[in-house]
């Protein structure tokens, strides 16, 4: 007899968004978590990395007080303090996922959990973080298990805690370190980058193909370059990284670019080379779960090819994006309520929260003249815009990428500063499967940065107002 | 001055081949002049000059392939009060249309293309809102898709871009110009891919014709759910009554042939059986009022249905006169648009090939086709002993969705005892 309806196996923002959505349909659910509520993202990712962005980006910006007709001495920072304020951020979220656990009547069970044959899906068996353990039994197991930083330890890449370091070293640093070496520019490569260099470290970033940011459009890419270049990093695109070797003082990256080697040296080096998923040791192989490169398999509606085995987030492939995660919890836990109805499906925004920030969503403009789709594209730069130029926010631009036989908006990115927090805009118009008309017709409040975003759809459509 | 447009020669008609001009430049034409031919997929057709004036100017060269309805071909200059055709598209808003649009149809304008106005919300027959978003209705007026057919799937049964994209349009509403050509037929690898050197065979380019077979059949194939039913008829009887008839009719040089009795009979038995003369909508199953029997016929580089209207009002004399003066312009290519366009019914005949059976592929919207094999003298049995007949098998091909088994099974047995005893089609 099934003790519960669904368990949820991981509490990140996939897992335990799917368990509240689950309880809400009256589903009886319990949620396992090895670690701390909230997963990575709450504890070790995108909230604490924004907590320590925000005292970078602030600490930045005194530099430019004067440009405000204001001033300040004795200007500095207390490392400690900055990251104990991360830390703090991240506990208070932790302990709000407990109360949203509680209100919502998951029962919460602390172990490691590892999967056997079962009857209606298969059967939970939980190591328990007190001791002893103990074996549940669902009619649904919702796989939620997420993912960690990839280590590549035949050229020594793989954190020692101590001089090389990934994202939970970069996060809880024993000190600060006055040169660094990042290896892989996604967006926690430049967002680790960017908050050290805020503070004054020598940062240099390698990556291996030809452009950082390589997901982003190239215009993207080559723009975020030029403005952390200007803030003071460096780049090395195109580099092999061929051995990471550390010593008392350091480290020393080996890289080979064109077939000349070289080798950069600093106090740590920062890994951010993609992630594993967290496949391993659950007994998946032993189930039968189809499987594509350590990532779960699953259909439309995240269930795997095993009877009552669901899969969600990180663990079941890209996008690895928490509000992928989570969209995908939502629909698992609907599915397995029995909704039958497909659920919107909205695009997929990445955001990288540097200085400047990039957002963007659906296809770059690369990857539809790779497809052969004729587009038309627009571009409006911030530097034009009113309330950037009033802010003092004029780097970056907003560009828009139309399918010019149906209008369709089928991509945009965005270079600059709350940009993040713009891009929705475009995943809702694409959500709403808007086209161009519609774009048009919507009327952006005035001043704002928003209205680069109406005359980059304008521009598409050679009806541009202020260029 | 006086822009002439690519004609419309049939409301399915998106573009055809300019094949031949009558006129040049410098002509005076008068109203109801014929200044050229167009080769659509179904026919060759003499365009009339609506206007009079004389010819500034030929646009589209002859043997232009693809040209699409409502291009400007030619320019008059005329009188100025005459009407002008009605132009393609109105420009929407303050774009520099001019006249530039009209003039240049293959270059895109530098800035904005003229648009159509947005379409309004559309409503149902009974007025009530459809809910639909914006690409969804873009795309819908695209490919011609009547919104008040489709099932929405998103939020609140709100039609989403998968619920019409790859619905096809319903005929006889007017493609917008650049919509893709819909179902060409599917050819995965080239010849060379597959092995068949370059060099080794002469290619004969696809005519409109040719396209048109390729396109219709493959979709009737693949989309309509089809079964065929076989029949022997003995047609010993209605060879006799033939006999009598022509013989009545030599002095009028008519001459009844035993199609002519199988379009007769497939009528009688059309009416007789109604639920066989249907066809399928996704808004319901038409019922139709007559009998509109198509009648295969063999042409150059193809084939064509002329059709027979009304078949089952008509004598065998009208039957035939009609059929064989159809039949004639078919093959010269000289069937008007509505002559081809419309049947209810098929009758596809290979007798004269000495074909034994053969089941034919549906005539969309048709519900069946009937295919007409040889009548030839078989061994039969009658009252326990062997004898000879002649017999000719017929096989009705049938569209499930309107004519199950038992529907198309009534018929033939309709069919059969009419065409085996003509006389009791006069009952």
């Amino acid at each position: 007899m099934a003790e519960f309806d669904l368990i949820v196996i991981g509490s990140g923002p996939g897992g335990y968004v799917a368990a509240i959505r689950a309880s809400q349909l009256g589903l009886k659910t319990a949620i396992v978590e090895r670690e701390n509520l909230g997963g990575i993202c709450l504890n070790w990712g995108c909230i604490p990395t924004k907590a320590l962005l925000k005292s970078g980006e602030k600490y930045e910006s005194l530099s430019h007080l004067k440009d405000y007709g204001l001033s300040a001495e004795k200007i500095g920072f207390d490392f400690d303090a900055i990251i104990q304020r991360s830390r703090n951020v991240a506990k208070q979220l932790n302990g709000g996922v407990g109360f949203l656990m509680k209100k919502n009547k998951v029962e919460v069970i602390e172990g490691t959990a590892k999967l056997e044959k079962g009857k209606d899906a298969p059967k939970v068996v939980i190591a328990l973080k007190a001791g002893g353990s103990r074996t549940v039994e669902a009619k649904s197991v919702m796989l939620a298990v997420g993912a960690r930083a990839r280590a590549i330890p035949q050229i020594g890449l793989e954190a020692d805690g101590d001089r090389i370091w990934a994202y939970r070293e970069a996060m809880a640093p024993k000190f600060m370190p006055k040169s660094i070496v990042v290896i892989g520019s996604g967006a926690i490569g430049i967002e680790f980058g960017s908050f050290y260099r805020a503070l004054g470290a020598e940062v240099t970033v390698v990556e291996a193909l030809d452009r950082i940011m390589p997901v982003e459009d190239e215009e993207v890419s080559r723009a975020a370059q030029k403005a952390f270049e200007k803030r003071g990093m460096k780049f090395r695109t195109g580099c092999k990284v061929t051995r990471v070797a550390k010593d008392k003082s350091g480290v020393k990256v080996s890289i080979e670019a064109g077939g000349k080697a070289e080798t950069l040296e600093a106090e740590v080096c920062i890994s951010a080379v993609g992630i594993t998923a967290n496949t391993d040791g659950i007994g998946l192989e032993a189930l039968g779960v189809n499987m594509d490169r350590g990532h779960v398999t699953i259909d439309g509606h995240c269930a795997t090819n095993v009877k009552g085995l669901y899969a969600i987030g990180d663990c079941a492939g890209a996008p690895w994006l928490a509000h992928k995660a989570s969209h995908e919890g939502i629909h698992a836990a609907e599915h397995i309520a029995g909704f039958k109805t497909p659920t919107v499906q909205s695009p997929i925004a990445g955001c990288t929260y540097a200085q400047p920030q990039v957002a963007s969503v659906g296809v770059t403009e690369q990857q539809a003249k790779a497809e052969k789709r004729e587009v038309k594209i627009g571009r409006f730069p911030f530097k034009v815009n009113g309330k950037a130029i009033a802010s003092g926010d004029t780097e970056g631009f907003v560009k828009t990428i139309f399918d010019a036989k149906t209008g369709a908006l089928i991509g945009a990115h965005l270079i600059g500063a709350e940009v993040t927090e713009m891009i929705q805009g475009y995943v809702t118009a694409m959500t709403m499967e808007a086209t161009e008309e519609d774009v048009h017709g919507i009327v952006y409040p005035h001043p704002t940065m928003s209205e680069a975003m109406h005359e980059a759809a304008l521009d598409a459509y050679g009806r541009v107002i202020h260029v | 001055m006086t822009d002439i447009l690519m004609p419309a020669l049939s409301p399915t008609m998106e573009e055809g081949v300019l094949a031949k001009w009558h006129v040049k430049v410098g002509d005076v034409v008068s109203a109801g002049q014929v200044i050229a031919e167009i080769e659509t997929d179904k026919a060759t057709m003499e365009v009339e000059a609506v206007d009079e004036g004389e010819v500034l100017e030929i646009l589209v060269a002859e043997g232009t392939e693809g040209v699409k309805v409502n291009t400007p071909i030619a320019r008059l200059a005329g009188d100025d009060a005459a009407p002008a055709p009605k132009k393609a598209e109105a420009p929407k808003d303050e774009t520099k249309a001019g006249s530039a649009n009209a003039a240049a149809p293959a270059s895109e304008p530098a800035t904005e293309a003229p648009k159509a106005a947005p379409a309004p919300a559309p409503a149902t027959a009974a007025g009530e809102r459809i809910f639909a978003s914006p690409l969804a209705r873009r795309i819908a007026a695209q490919n011609g898709v009547d919104l008040s057919t489709v099932k929405g799937t998103g939020p609140h049964g709100r039609i989403v871009r998968r619920d019409v994209e790859g619905v096809k349009g319903g005929a006889g509403t007017a493609a917008a110009a650049g919509a893709p050509p819909k179902g060409e037929p599917r050819q995965v690898l080239s010849l060379e891919q597959q092995g068949i050197p370059a060099g080794s065979y002469d290619l004969i380019p696809l005519d409109g014709m040719r396209k048109a077979i390729a396109r219709r059949l493959t979709d009737s194939f693949r989309d309509v759910p089809h079964f065929p039913l076989t029949i022997d008829c003995e047609i010993d009887g209605l060879l006799a009554a033939r006999a009598r008839v022509n013989a009545m009719l030599e002095k009028d040089g008519v001459k009844v042939s035993v199609n002519d009795f199988v379009l007769k009979a497939s009528a009688m038995a059309l009416k007789a059986v109604p639920e066989a003369n249907a066809s399928y909508t996704p808004e319901g199953i038409a019922m139709h009022h007559h009998a509109d029997v198509a009648m295969a016929v063999a042409i150059d580089g193809g084939l064509i249905t002329p059709i027979v209207r009304a078949c089952e009002t008509k004598s065998l004399r009208q039957i035939a006169t009609e059929a064989k003066d159809l039949a004639k312009r078919a093959r010269d290519r000289k069937l008007k648009p509505d002559e081809f366009q419309g049947g209810t019914f098929s009758v596809s005949n290979l007798g004269m090939f000495g074909i034994k059976a053969f089941a034919s592929i549906i005539n969309e919207p048709q519900g069946a086709i009937m295919s007409v094999g040889a009548g030839e003298q078989r061994p039969v049995v009658k009252d326990g002993q062997l004898a000879v007949a002649t017999v000719m098998t017929v096989t009705l091909t049938c569209d499930h969705r309107v004519v199950d088994g038992a529907v198309g099974a009534r018929f033939l047995q309709v069919f059969k005892a009419m065409i085996e005893d003509p006389v009791t089609m006069l009952a």
